[in-house]
């Protein structure tokens, strides 16, 4: 066979020739007979000018922009071609020295060479940038101005969720996935601009120019043939509702806390206050460093974004899951009830409880809406200890296991970079703390939601949801739609997770509670009239270190709800750390918030409770003193208590 | 003994080979070096610290010199002992892949493991080519019956089918290159012409309007059956044979082309093929091309020298370590390098096609055209890319492209055929 077919071997050989001919005579073509490619990279004749797309907009639910795009300019420098220019004049327009000129210009050779671009002054303020294109001629070819796009925020809110946008450092150019930027490009850094890079940035175009002897751009080159359009970036629809998340940093102000609120139905994050906040326009534009320092080293901490960064015990609000494990599990049913006195003794220690008087913990729906601490300490220890999972340990892992499925003790994958997980501690924990000796006693506590458990309010806000849906959530998330996007990156938030076999009458009785909550418990200053509200107030203890020693604080508000009871539309977790009672300080800004996102409006009665809780004032003298986060807060800065009352309730 | 041992280690090596695959090689680190350096760089530290794709590729090559020697230092035998073996491990690696995973530029063939990412579509070739020559020189295999003809064609698609559901197209396509190598075993000629006349019937269907190449065709089957009146009188058949051709041949430029464009082919698929026959204008879609080309035309005839291209080196290029490499030949090296560099490939295929025909044996006789086979199509697809007369598909460019699965893929490709030759005096089956 093989003698038989030798010749084919002249014909295999011929079809490699014949090929490699076609392109040989191709790249004949292409590098010596056509002169158009040569020219278009010749730096002298062709002037190569990228453009740069505009960035994708960020609308709110309504459909609202939350932030605009504007332009300003940079000054960007090749040292190589600076020649013979009057380096004083462009001192003086800058209003910098020499030494500073020479600096700069020695940054700009060690960053980048001397062939490459690099920004020399970044974001000219007008009257800079006024005066510098009228003598542009005389310093041209080395210097250009660069236009670029910077954001502003019209409603000066929602900082710590959208995130800003900054230039690209050397270090992030280093690296593999940011291969695709150049020096001086700007990209997010933080926030939704920085999740949703890849989609708001769009693609760069680039526009050839003949230029003539001078180096002055006389036109298209080859008509544009070889121009490539830059193509805008992708805009983002948010589940965000500005006007609540306005209305929640204002209520929010003099507080040091968060609020989140969701839309069960949809696990869209309608808004995430974390406070205190300050004003994104602070963040772009010329003073953009001045700031960032500024706000770094606040003694508030605003950068740091407390809704999904701080943990705190959740206290009470944690009952109803608590409530949900026991009944799920079937050691109790609703009508269960525990006999308190007014403490919980069992264990060896007491564990005081608000009531004393018979029968307030009478069944499940009095226990909660009496926030009885022995109550749930006893589910805690009854679930644990139940005979069916063998021991302690068993038992503690499938509490554990719960919390999970709620949603606790793990990052819930938001999408705004810095989630942290919070913490609720498993049997592995148990057995690193007690070295492997402990029981139901021991951290009996986080049936009532203290000890080894801490909370995001972002993660509080999601357990209501699942609560209030009798079961399932969707990951909480801001973006709803990317318009033109068809791919899978927002699937993960439109995927629906059930909450392991709970069944609707368990949810039903622990709802049943929280209403009682707000109808005629802790919580009734929530009530919002035509509305049934479902609510649970949290008181929570924490400690902290002062002067090196353990000092007891004042106690962090919580308080959680959702709204209506029936076909639930809005979940909120709102917390107020070191204030006091959660239904004096968290509850009234929970649901006036609620109240505005469901009825579009606050009721004329409720605007006394609303000067209240604009006037309340929670941070520490002594925090506060140093702080100037007043003038930081996009929402309220320079506005009265009166002037925001005015925005709401019209005389 | 010492000494005749060490006689031994080198002893029927084919030199030309080694050295044209060493000259690749250096070619393919320079070109990656030059895309990537830049003026001011720390070359030594960036090579210690592996943060560079020269660098890391330093380290492939060195990883698949180990391989290498490993091959080199192998019985023959082995190879058509575990042939079977490793296509069905092969197989069951590009499954797995399926299964689990990873995105990679939008196609899902990537296995990551402990922090490497492999593609298992590029070391599936080794297999294939492998199992094709055990199925070819096995004593029951007569390559002259249709049976036969189906199983070797399977056994080249079969992986190619897995590699398209795993959304990278191009890799696939280089499977195709196996039926060159049945050609040369005795696959009819006929065939080779019904491929050429498919690319031909697809290109124009694509250029030209389906319904005036309707009209086009039927005049040359009205011709031909007018000049071959005599033949058709004394059989049928014949008059038969050219309806069914020009019925096919309407058929398939009127509605197979319009349906597979519509319906198969993924869009993003369609507009490359668009831009290469210049009828996309979308500046997003050119995008690739257009830059590839200006740095290739703008080497000119003597290149404007090593690293002073301006194109690849800022980053006007995407892609260009890996796919887009022979931009910085073009534009470094202009025209005259280009030679030299695609003569290197030429030498180095007619070389092996030469080792192929020196063989004794059936199954290194087909390894050899295989291994000449898929190192032709690669180098013919990746380089008509980058100048502009093929749609972008993303395949590496054999020995020179950056990218560790491909490097060590490729030269244990070469080294288990050098293996085989050195032993061409046995007959392996």
């Amino acid at each position: 066979m093989s003698v038989y077919n030798q010749p084919r071997q002249r014909v295999v050989q011929l079809i490699i020739l014949g090929m490699v001919i076609l392109v040989v005579a191709r790249l004949f073509f292409l590098q010596v007979i056509e002169k158009k490619y040569s020219k278009l990279a010749d730096a002298n004749a062709v002037l190569r000018k990228v453009v740069y797309p505009s960035r994708g907009m960020i609308y709110d639910r309504k459909g609202q922009s939350v932030l605009r795009n504007d332009v300003m300019y940079d000054l960007v420098v090749t040292p190589g071609s600076v020649k013979n220019i009057d380096t004083g004049y462009l001192c003086r327009i800058l209003d910098i020295d020499r030494e500073e000129f020479r600096k700069r210009m020695v940054a700009a050779i060690i960053r980048n060479g001397r062939v490459r671009t690099s920004v020399f002054a970044a974001l000219l303020p007008p009257e800079t940038f006024g005066r510098l294109q009228e003598s542009m001629y005389l310093f041209q070819p080395g210097f250009e101005l660069v236009q670029r796009q910077i954001r502003s925020y019209p409603y000066a809110a929602a900082a710590n969720i959208l995130g800003y946008i900054g230039e690209v450092s050397p270090q992030m150019l280093a690296k593999q996935a940011y291969s695709a930027y150049q020096m001086g490009d700007y990209l997010g850094m933080t926030g939704l601009e920085k999740t949703y890079e890849n989609v708001l940035m769009g693609t760069r175009g680039i526009q050839y120019l003949v230029k003539d002897n001078l180096n002055r751009p006389q036109g298209a080159y080859e008509k544009g043939e070889f121009d490539t359009a830059a193509v805008a970036g992708k805009n983002l629809r948010l589940s965000l509702d500005i006007d609540l998340q306005v209305l929640g940093e204002r209520l929010m102000r003099n507080k040091i806390g968060s609020v989140v609120a969701i839309d069960p139905q949809t696990g869209g994050i309608l808004a995430m206050v974390s406070s205190p906040t300050f004003d994104p326009n602070l963040l772009t534009g010329s003073y953009r460093t001045r700031n960032f320092s500024k706000l770094f080293t606040d003694t508030t901490k605003p950068l740091f974004n407390r809704a999904i960064q701080g943990t705190y015990p959740p206290g009470s609000s944690m009952k109803p899951l608590m409530a949900l494990v026991a009944l799920d599990e079937g050691v109790i049913t609703p009508n269960y009830g525990y006999a308190c006195h007014g403490a919980y003794t069992t264990c060896g220690r007491t564990i005081g409880c608000e009531h004393a008087e018979a029968g307030h913990a009478a069944n499940l729906r009095l226990a909660i809406s009496h926030s009885c601490n022995s109550y749930f300490v006893n589910l805690y220890r009854l679930a644990v200890d139940a005979r069916k999972w063998g021991s302690v340990k068993k038992g503690h892992q499938k509490w554990f296991e719960y919390m999970s499925a709620f949603g606790l003790g793990h990052r819930l994958g938001v999408d705004v970079p810095g989630e942290y997980a919070g913490y609720a501690i498993d049997t592995v924990g148990m057995n690193k703390r007690y070295n492997g000796l402990w029981n139901s006693c021991s951290e009996l506590y986080v049936g009532m939601g203290q000890g080894a458990v801490a909370v995001t309010p972002l993660q509080m806000a999601n357990a209501m949801c699942i609560i209030a849906n009798k079961g399932y959530y969707y990951l909480p998330h801001f973006v709803q739609h990317i318009d033109n996007d068809q791919s899978s990156l927002l699937a993960k938030y439109k995927e629906r997770h059930t909450v392991a076999h709970v069944s609707d009458t368990v949810y039903s009785s622990v709802i049943y509670g929280m209403e009682d909550v707000v109808e005629h418990g802790t919580g009734r200053i929530a009530q919002i009239e035509n509305v049934v509200v479902c609510g649970k107030t949290g008181t929570a203890q924490n400690n902290a270190i002062v002067n090196g020693e353990l000092k007891k604080m004042k106690n962090h508000a919580f308080f959680v709800a959702f709204a209506p009871r029936d076909n639930p539309k809005i979940a909120i977790a709102v917390i107020v750390e070191n204030s006091g009672f959660g239904g004096t300080y968290a509850a009234p800004i929970a649901s006036l918030m609620m109240e505005k996102y469901l009825k579009d409006t606050i009721s004329v009665k409720r605007k006394p409770l609303m000067k209240t809780m604009l006037d309340y004032n929670t941070i520490d003298p002594i925090v506060r003193v140093k702080s100037k986060l007043d003038s930081l807060n996009g929402a309220t800065a320079k506005m009265t208590t009166d002037e925001i009352l005015n925005v709401y309730f019209r005389k | 003994m010492n000494d005749r041992q060490q006689i031994k280690l080198t002893q029927g090596i084919d030199w030309p080979v080694m050295g044209l695959y060493l000259a690749l090689v250096i070619l393919g680190l320079m070109s990656i070096f030059a895309a990537e350096h830049r003026e001011g760089d720390n070359v030594w530290y960036n090579i210690m610290h592996l943060n560079k794709n020269y660098s890391r590729q330093l380290m492939w090559w060195g990883v698949s010199l180990v391989l290498a020697t490993i091959i080199w230092l192998t019985d023959s035998k082995f190879f058509t002992a575990t042939a079977n073996l490793l296509y069905a491990f092969g197989l069951l690696l590009l499954l797995l892949v399926l299964g689990i995973g990873r995105d990679v530029k939008g196609s899902h063939s990537w296995l990551v493991i402990g922090g490497f990412q492999f593609q298992p579509a590029e070391f599936t070739k080794l297999c294939t080519n492998l199992a094709l020559a055990k199925y070819l020189s096995s004593l029951e295999t007569d390559f002259n019956k249709l049976r036969s003809r189906l199983i070797a064609a399977s056994l080249a698609l079969i992986p190619a089918a897995i590699i398209i559901l795993q959304d990278e197209t191009g890799l696939a396509l280089v499977y195709f290159a196996f039926f060159l190598v049945m050609y040369r075993e005795g696959l009819p000629g006929l065939l080779l012409v019904i491929a050429f006349s498919g690319i031909i019937l697809v290109l124009s269907a694509l250029l030209v309007d389906k319904n005036i190449l309707f009209i086009i065709f039927s005049v040359i089957t009205a011709l031909v059956i007018y000049f071959s009146r005599r033949e058709i009188k004394r059989s049928r058949s014949r008059l038969l044979l050219i309806l069914a051709v020009w019925a096919f041949c309407s058929a398939f430029v009127m509605f197979i082309v319009p349906f597979a464009f519509t319906k198969v082919l993924k869009d993003y698929q369609v507009r490359r093929i668009e831009v290469m026959l210049g009828k996309e204008n979308d500046p997003k879609a050119t995008y690739n091309t257009r830059q590839s080309m200006i740095a290739i035309g703008s080497g000119g005839f003597w290149g404007k020298g090593y690293l002073k291209g301006t194109q690849t080196r800022f980053d006007f290029v995407p892609e260009q370590s890996t796919d887009f490499i022979f931009c910085t030949i073009g534009e470094d090296f202009g025209f005259a390098g280009s030679l030299i560099f695609l003569s290197l490939f030429v030498a180095l295929l007619f070389r092996i096609i030469f080792i192929a025909e020196r063989q004794r044996s059936t199954f290194s006789r087909v390894y050899a055209y295989g291994v000449a086979s898929i190192i032709f199509f690669h180098l013919a697809i990746n380089i008509s890319m980058t100048i502009g007369l093929a749609p972008v598909i993303g395949i590496p460019l054999p020995f020179v492209s950056y990218g560790g699965s491909s490097l060590m893929t490729f030269t244990m490709l070469l080294f288990i055929m050098l293996r085989l030759d050195a032993d061409r005096q046995m007959v392996l089956r």
